[in-house]
């Protein structure tokens, strides 16, 4: 806040004007530097009406730093004209004074000196005239004295060009009085105190207005992770819908509930080093339901329940093959398998958690992200049925174009049925990743 | 899924029918297709290499259509244009039909020797007889054989395919296998002959070669095809010989495909057959072909099989939640290239199964026929009235890791990382939390990270070796360690989770060594007396290795005895 002295003068001077004056000349007259004024300017103005300013710009000119030094000692070339004795002096002599080489080709085109290039002893520089005006100086103690305006453009661009002026934009205020102006200056109070309350003095005090365009100060709290945030939101989803929960706490997965028992076969390309992360340690996984296992090994190389099969050799070394898993319907299979070994009741699943895969890395693409899963399984459910619930679903998520987000079927009877589920039970099944969501909608 | 690039005006042309870019968008996702992209040689060119490379290159518009990976029969133009024709009944499915050789000749014959056993033991023949080609034509034609390769072919290691002009070949052929030395000959586009070891070194720069050399470079011996003279048909995966090599003038092909399952062999045969025989003088015919085992067994082929299936309209009906007559559902099942004839008992369908859709495999995949033809959007959305009552992530088998012992570290190893990153499965969170801190350093003190997340830890009773754990670590990072705050944050998670500070029933601190933290700034955690993980000051060798500069205190426990 600029001291009250300084401010009360300001306003004096205000006072005794008409119209108004500019903050130039209001630093002129009480000979501070502009910029203390237009700080006093500012907190004139957060005291509220007081006075009123106005930001104009103006344009003046200014010498350099080069151009000072000339307008005190003279223009190079004139330096040059006068270092010269009647006798001339020898040119690389010339040169090598300050001044030299500037003023050597300038006095040159005004005529002033001359080169005697075949002289003896070395080309040597000779005055052509008796006196000269130095009328580069001259200009420059123009500009310097404030006279800038008795100059022309043309010239002043010249000096411009040389680097000896240039245009300065000066940003200044133009005040006037305030609605509530008055020459002196109420101090203001920041905030109200205990003492204030308890004396009533508050009531005689004038308080600092707000800056209610300010931020507050921001409480000291933690902040849970975006992905986190959409991850709660899908789950209340689920659950609102009757959706139980899978425990997917396992990344680690073998290939047989990661691919075969979702009668993916074994030479299938989504099984090759080049979309999957497979486990150096522990390599192979060791234990499988067996009876289970030669079902599915007999639905891939012969066929059985109604199918065709694959028709190869179905290896169960690949099978036992340990990988991060590569999305979370193993985890649906394997619940599946095991509601298959109970009487059957319907059942609607769903899981949201990480899945891995060994995909080209881009800035829309990770090794690792979040798989969102949901699973129904009862007796005669229909293809309209799976287009229903993705329809609530999508809904309930205030999404409107969810065609392109995830991917959504039925399972194959080639999965259900060595499991030994019923045979009229239909599972329909449908995913999508929550980072993809959270990309697009947040 | 597989992006098949078409010219769009030689599609409208085939089809006889224009379409509007829409329309024809349309048309692809009634079918079951998805028109991914309308661009052109020219424009790929600009996108791939930039604006100069582009110059002089084709302007013509192209069609790309994602087509499922299952239907090999939609992989070329002629495909395309026959599904589509067929599904819009413009056009009734041909019939594919094998002949014997006219004028009642000898069939070509191709005799497998027992070498090719250990290295790709299988193959299948068969003959295109009288074909005339374009150069639309003869570019679809290698065209569909360089998508069946990267598809079903599983990029040539289940199946090669090679086509020669029969003309400048005799038979009968030979395929065997034998030591890369003793194979020479001049393969397609080079100039002289060559040895196949000098070849496997030649196409090591090839661009497109280079990836299907591995298949065979490690054998003692390379397969190789040979006719009657000694001419080299083709050393499959890997190229052809130039000898045979097919051009536009070519009337007659021979089609062998080698291949390590017999299965996708015979399909891929029947694809390349089923979908150029239309340029036959005899549309739709293929010329047999035998094959000898080295055991003496012959077979015949191309197979072109035709099978039957019968189902019921109300199997159609039920699964996909309509009410269609049989008559009408057989219809919907025509126009899909199943050709159906109501039984003319009760509802039963009878659906025949071309050669070319090999896809189909259950009657769940006609089920899916039907109801692409009837249409998706036609399908009235139903909600299933499925009861049930819904439950959070069951306690159950985390209860049973409550015996664990769980501060034993044994890490699971990626045998094929994408980066030096992702070698090792985390058994901690700390490194993570400490990355992010790193990553932020420009921000303001003091930093205060927390993750809630899985590890894993190899676990040998689990089936798969392995096993999650869910943890808790937070760090924080200022110009003094904090371990007051850190302290403080494990007294506000236990008051969360109801267990109150004391020795047996409840949680305790007591110094502990740990190498990850400041020695006389560690403490080992205690629930109901057992260990549950540690917090301290992080030791001044770790937070340099993770280029931090300020101190740091830690807090690191197991959480699943508490859920």
């Amino acid at each position: 806040m600029a001291d009250n002295g300084l401010l009360e003068s300001v306003l004096r001077l205000v006072e005794k004007v008409d119209g108004g004056t500019d903050s130039q000349d209001v630093a002129a007259d009480l000979g501070v530097d502009h910029q203390v004024i237009v700080g006093a300017v500012k907190s004139l103005q957060a005291l509220g009406e007081v006075i009123s300013a106005e930001q104009k710009s103006s344009r003046h000119w200014e010498l350099t730093g080069e151009g000072r030094e000339i307008a005190e000692q003279g223009s190079h070339e004139a330096r040059v004209f006068n270092a010269i004795p009647d006798e001339g002096l020898p040119q690389n002599q010339l040169m090598k004074m300050p001044s030299g080489k500037v003023g050597f080709s300038k006095a040159m085109s005004n005529k002033w000196i001359r080169l005697d290039k075949a002289h003896e002893g070395g080309p040597r520089v000779f005055k052509t005239v008796e006196a000269i005006e130095d009328t580069v100086r001259d200009k420059l103690q123009l500009v310097q004295k404030g006279q800038s305006a008795k100059l022309e453009d043309k010239e002043k661009n010249e000096l411009k060009k040389r680097k000896l002026l240039s245009e300065v934009t000066v940003k200044s205020y133009w005040i006037t009085k305030g609605s509530s102006f008055s020459t002196t200056i109420t101090k203001q109070e920041t905030e109200l105190t205990p003492e204030m309350i308890a004396s009533g003095s508050w009531k005689e005090k004038k308080f600092k207005p707000y800056n209610f365009e300010a931020m507050g100060v921001a409480p000291d709290c933690g902040h849970l992770h975006p992905l986190m945030k959409v991850r709660t939101q899908f789950r209340q989803i689920f659950l609102e819908m009757g959706f139980t929960e899978m425990p997917t706490n396992n990344f680690i997965e073998s290939s047989f509930w990661n691919f075969d028992s979702l009668f993916q076969p074994q030479q299938h390309p989504a099984r090759d080093q080049h979309d999957t992360f497979f486990i150096s340690d522990p390599a192979l996984a060791h234990e499988f339901p067996q009876d289970y296992l030669e079902r599915v090994k007999k639905v891939h190389s012969e066929g059985g329940y109604g199918s065709q099969g694959y028709k190869y050799d179905w290896k169960i070394e690949e099978a036992q093959k340990n990988l991060l898993r590569t999305h979370t319907t193993a985890v649906s299979a394997r619940m599946l398998y095991k509601l298959a070994q109970q009487k059957f009741t319907p059942v609607k699943y769903f899981s949201i958690d990480r899945v891995f895969r060994n995909e080209t890395l881009d800035a829309t693409h990770l090794a690792e992200f979040h798989q969102i899963e949901g699973v129904v399984a009862d007796y005669g459910l229909t293809l309209g049925n799976l287009m229903g619930i993705l329809h609530q679903f999508f809904t309930k998520l205030g999404l409107k174009k969810w065609v392109e987000v995830g991917n959504s079927g039925v399972f194959r009877p080639e999965m259900l049925l060595p499991m030994g589920l019923p045979e009229g039970v239909s599972v329909i099944a449908w995913g999508l990743s929550l980072e993809r969501y959270v990309d697009t909608h947040t | 899924m597989p992006t098949v690039s078409v010219k769009r005006d030689l599609l409208f042309e085939a089809l006889g029918q224009k379409y509007t870019d829409e329309e024809f968008d349309e048309l692809c996702f009634e079918f079951g297709l998805e028109l991914d992209e309308i661009t052109s040689e020219k424009e790929i060119l600009i996108r791939e290499q930039g604006g100069e490379k582009a110059e002089g290159a084709s302007d013509v518009v192209l069609y790309k259509i994602d087509v499922p990976a299952n239907r090999y029969d939609l992989l070329c133009l002629e495909g395309l244009v026959r599904g589509l024709q067929v599904f819009k009944e413009k056009l009734e499915a041909p019939r594919y039909k094998r002949v014997s050789p006219a004028d009642g000749g000898e069939p070509q014959r191709l005799v497998i020797t027992e070498e090719t056993a250990s290295v790709r033991p299988h193959a299948v023949a068969a003959v295109l007889r009288n074909i005339t080609f374009t150069q639309e034509r003869y570019e679809s034609f290698i065209e569909l054989q360089e998508k069946l390769h990267q598809n079903i072919c599983r990029k040539r290691t289940l199946v090669a395919i090679g086509t020669h002009d029969l003309d400048t070949i005799s038979g009968p052929f030979t395929y065997t296998a034998k030591p890369p030395g003793e194979i020479r000959f001049k393969p397609l586009s080079q100039s002289r002959e060559y040895t196949a070891a000098e070849l496997m070194s030649l196409y090591k720069t090839d661009s497109h070669l280079r990836h299907y050399l591995h298949i065979i470079e490690n054998e003692p011996l390379y397969p190789i095809i040979y006719d009657s003279n000694g001419i080299v048909l083709s050393m499959p995966p890997i190229i052809n010989g130039d000898h045979s090599k097919i051009s536009l003038n070519t009337k007659n092909i021979f089609i062998e495909c080698t291949a390590t399952d017999l299965t996708k062999a015979k399909i891929t045969l029947d694809m390349v057959v089923t979908m150029f025989s239309v340029y036959c003088d005899e549309p739709f015919t293929v010329e047999e072909a035998e094959v000898v085992y080295p055991d003496g067994r012959l077979s015949v082929y191309p197979e072109l099989a035709y099978r039957t299936e019968t189902l019921s309209g109300d199997f159609i009906n039920k699964r996909v939640g309509i009410n269609e007559s049989a008559e009408s559902i057989a219809q919907l099942l025509t126009r899909m290239c199943l050709r159906s004839e109501v039984s003319g008992e009760g509802d039963l369908i009878q659906v025949e199964i071309p050669p070319t859709r090999a896809d189909v495999i259950h009657a769940c995949d006609i089920m899916e026929d039907a109801a692409i033809a009837y249409g998706f959007n036609n399908i009235v959305r139903s909600t299933p009235r499925t009861y049930t009552v819904a439950n959070q992530c069951s306690e159950e088998d985390i209860a049973d890791k409550l015996r664990k012992n769980i501060t034993e570290t044994r890490a699971v190893h990626i045998s094929n990382p994408k980066t030096a990153d992702f070698q090792v499965a985390r058994t901690s969170l700390l490194p993570g939390l400490l990355k992010t801190i790193a990553a932020n350093r420009k921000m303001p003190l003091p930093l205060k990270l927390f993750e809630i997340s899985d590890v894993v830890l190899k676990d040998e009773t689990k089936d798969v070796g392995a096993r999650n754990n869910r943890r808790l670590c937070a760090v924080y990072y200022n110009k003094s360690p904090g371990f007051e705050v850190i302290h403080g944050l494990l007294d506000r998670v236990m008051q969360l989770l109801d267990v109150k500070p004391g020795r047996n029933q409840g949680y305790h601190i007591q110094a502990a060594e740990d190498s990850t933290f400041f020695p006389g700034r560690c403490a080992e955690i205690f629930s109901c007396g057992k260990s549950i993980g540690h917090l301290g000051v992080l030791h001044p060798d770790v937070i340099s290795r993770f280029e931090l500069t300020m101190p740091c205190s830690a807090i690191d426990i197991d959480i699943e005895p508490f859920l």
